[in-house]
């Protein structure tokens, strides 16, 4: 208690730039969640209200309407899509990166080089990258869909990312883990199984979270990739620009609750294992 | 025939590149023997090591394990087992897992690999923790945990890396006595890297002592202690002055120096720089007047009858049979 009190203690008072400071930051707040905290109030829109403040009651049924037949009917599809290619997507990022964040801990001849150019379409205007991909498709007579040209699109997006997760999750590995595996007889692959992945699970999770919501509210890639069967937020953007109603509110607070879910799920396993763990490496 | 060594290194070189880690030694380590392998950090002690360990590629030479030529076979199938500085437990698993990991890998069912594992967690002392996940444990909690999951293994050769060196000292004390016992009751050999003289000495049957990528001096610890054979070994085993006598360097042990009486013997005089009290004894070390710095180690009785201060005069002297005259 002496530690925490010695900044507080009588006759010291915090100067004025404490304050000044503190209230940007509730400004930044206010700026950054307020809008969206506008939107899933809104949600909950009264029957008879509109998109905009009075509330005329408080009701669900916007949330209802998203499943009812005709009205909106593709969310309910486009949403699957979305979390089909989504999961495709995080699957496909973990295989990769996990494997190239443990090929880059030595270095081979022109790792550099793989390494740059990998990263290097984190910085490619995303709408080029869609572009030139629809464009590649087209050129070779190939039909784009969700899959094939999408997923592409996707993976110049998540890839990157994954890299940069793996690389500093593999930072923190003993090689001298692996080296006791071989030392009790464990063959190369009982080695990656029972001792390299497990000890790097929380990143890989981590890392299969991140590629699945980056998937999950991708747009600009995906917008000219998709071909006919829009993903979720390509559905949003249409009807945002079709019609208005609370339901679009509603959709928009359904989704974040889906990604909040997942993100908290993550976390509390990782935080689970790594709690279990402790601080190993200290060791 | 019955072998006579458990390993023999033969012309052992280690490359790096351009550096040269481990220039071409060769060692015979006798049957159920404690070797120590001793040096300043760089030396190539831990390179030895791995390279017995099969860790580490022999550039050049072979290295025989119970008369096989290991050059070519996975560390498991050498005969060894390695105990690693930073104990290397597998942070997911369970005591009693770690210890049964190498069961796993050959197959065994799973209540027989934990009885097993048990009876060793027994041997260290440690059942009661059989439960427990190494980041529960402390430091030497974990160290006899990993010594558990290497013995496993029975190896006829155990190699042991700095194995002492994150424990406080009074813990560091007491577990070289249990190394030694498990040796001796194991009758296998131990090779163990430390760059802690005291450790080595207090360990060892066959005391390497390492500089250079070059083994400068081995022998039993009092072999080396008593006849050091260059000045880096009287030096780096400590507890010697080194002085320039006549025409080379002689070394004489610290604690058959005296202070004060000149009689017939060999002398130097100089000045008394630092006074050191170390319990039994009194370090008094002097700067002679030559400019060099040499110590005696004065019985604190001895040195509380005839106290003398920092800044004195006086006169450092050993009987001629304690000196002993070093290769250049």
């Amino acid at each position: 208690m002496a530690i925490s009190s010695t900044g507080t203690s009588a006759g010291d008072e915090r100067p004025w730039t404490y304050y000044a400071l503190g209230t940007l930051f509730g400004a930044f707040l206010v700026f950054l969640y307020g809008p969206m905290l506008v939107i899933y109030i809104l949600s909950f829109q009264g029957p008879e209200g509109g998109v905009t403040f009075p509330m005329l009651g408080a009701s669900i049924s916007w949330f209802v309407n998203i499943f009812e037949p005709g009205q909106m009917a593709n969310i309910p599809v486009s949403f699957s899509r979305s979390i089909a290619l989504a999961t495709v997507v995080s699957l496909v990022t973990v295989a990769i990166s996990v494997a190239a964040g443990l090929a880059f801990r030595r270095p081979f001849p022109g790792s550099s080089v793989v390494f740059y150019a990998a990263v290097a379409s984190l910085v490619m205007p995303s709408l080029l990258v869609g572009f030139g991909i629809g464009l590649g498709f087209k050129f070779l007579g190939l039909e784009p869909s969700l899959f094939t040209s999408a997923l592409a699109a996707q993976l110049t997006w998540t890839l990157p990312f994954g890299l940069f997760a793996m690389f500093a999750v593999v930072n923190r590995f003993d090689r001298s883990w692996e080296e006791a595996a071989s030392d009790l007889g464990a063959s190369s692959w009982q080695r990656l199984r029972y001792v390299t992945l497990p000890i790097l699970l929380p990143g890989i999770m981590g890392v299969a979270v991140t590629a699945f919501t980056l998937s999950y509210d991708e747009y600009a890639r995906t917008t000219l990739t998709i071909g006919s069967k829009n993903t979720l937020p390509l559905e949003i953007y249409a009807l945002i620009s079709s019609a208005t109603s609370p339901t679009l509110f509603a959709i928009g607070t359904l989704t974040t609750a889906v990604s909040f879910l997942l993100i908290a799920v993550t976390l509390l396993l990782v935080f689970r294992t790594q709690h279990r763990r402790g601080l190993m490496r200290a060791g | 025939m019955v072998r006579r060594y458990d390993v023999e290194l033969v012309s052992v070189t280690k490359r790096y590149g351009e550096t040269l880690a481990v220039d071409c030694i060769s060692l015979r380590i006798p049957r159920s023997s404690y070797c120590c392998l001793l040096g300043p950090s760089g030396c190539g002690k831990t390179s030895t090591l791995r390279m017995i360990a099969g860790h580490e590629s022999i550039s050049e030479g072979d290295i025989l394990i119970g008369d096989v030529d290991v050059a070519g076979l996975p560390p498991a199938r050498r005969g060894t087992a390695m105990m690693f500085q930073s104990y290397a437990l597998f942070p997911h698993l369970s005591c009693l897992d770690n210890v049964a990991f190498s069961l796993k890998m050959r197959g065994v069912a799973k209540a027989e690999r934990h009885r097993r594992a048990r009876d060793f967690l027994d041997l260290v002392h440690m059942a009661d923790y059989a439960a427990r996940l190494p980041a529960q444990l402390s430091g030497g909690q974990q160290q006899r945990v990993a010594l558990a999951r290497a013995l496993i293994m029975q190896p006829s050769v155990f190699l042991l890396d700095e194995p002492l060196s994150a424990l406080d000292p009074f813990l560091r004390v007491q577990m070289r006595q249990e190394l030694k016992r498990l040796q001796r009751e194991l009758g296998i050999s131990f090779i163990h890297v430390t760059h802690s003289q005291e450790e080595a000495m207090a360990l060892a049957d066959l005391l390497v002592v390492m500089e250079n990528g070059h083994i400068r001096q081995s022998g039993t610890p009092r072999e080396v202690f008593e006849r050091p054979s260059s000045e880096f070994i009287a030096r780096f085993i400590g507890g010697h002055n080194v002085l320039p006598w006549k025409n080379g360097m002689i070394a004489i042990r610290a604690d058959r120096c005296t202070l004060g009486v000149v009689g017939d013997g060999p002398h130097v005089f100089g000045r008394v720089a630092v006074i050191e009290y170390q319990g039994p004894v009194v370090r008094v070390a002097l700067t002679t007047d030559a400019g060099v710095e040499a110590a005696a180690l004065v019985p604190d009785q001895q040195f509380y009858r005839q106290s003398v201060g920092v800044g004195d005069p006086a006169t450092l002297s050993w009987p001629a049979e304690a000196a002993h005259e070093l290769a250049h």
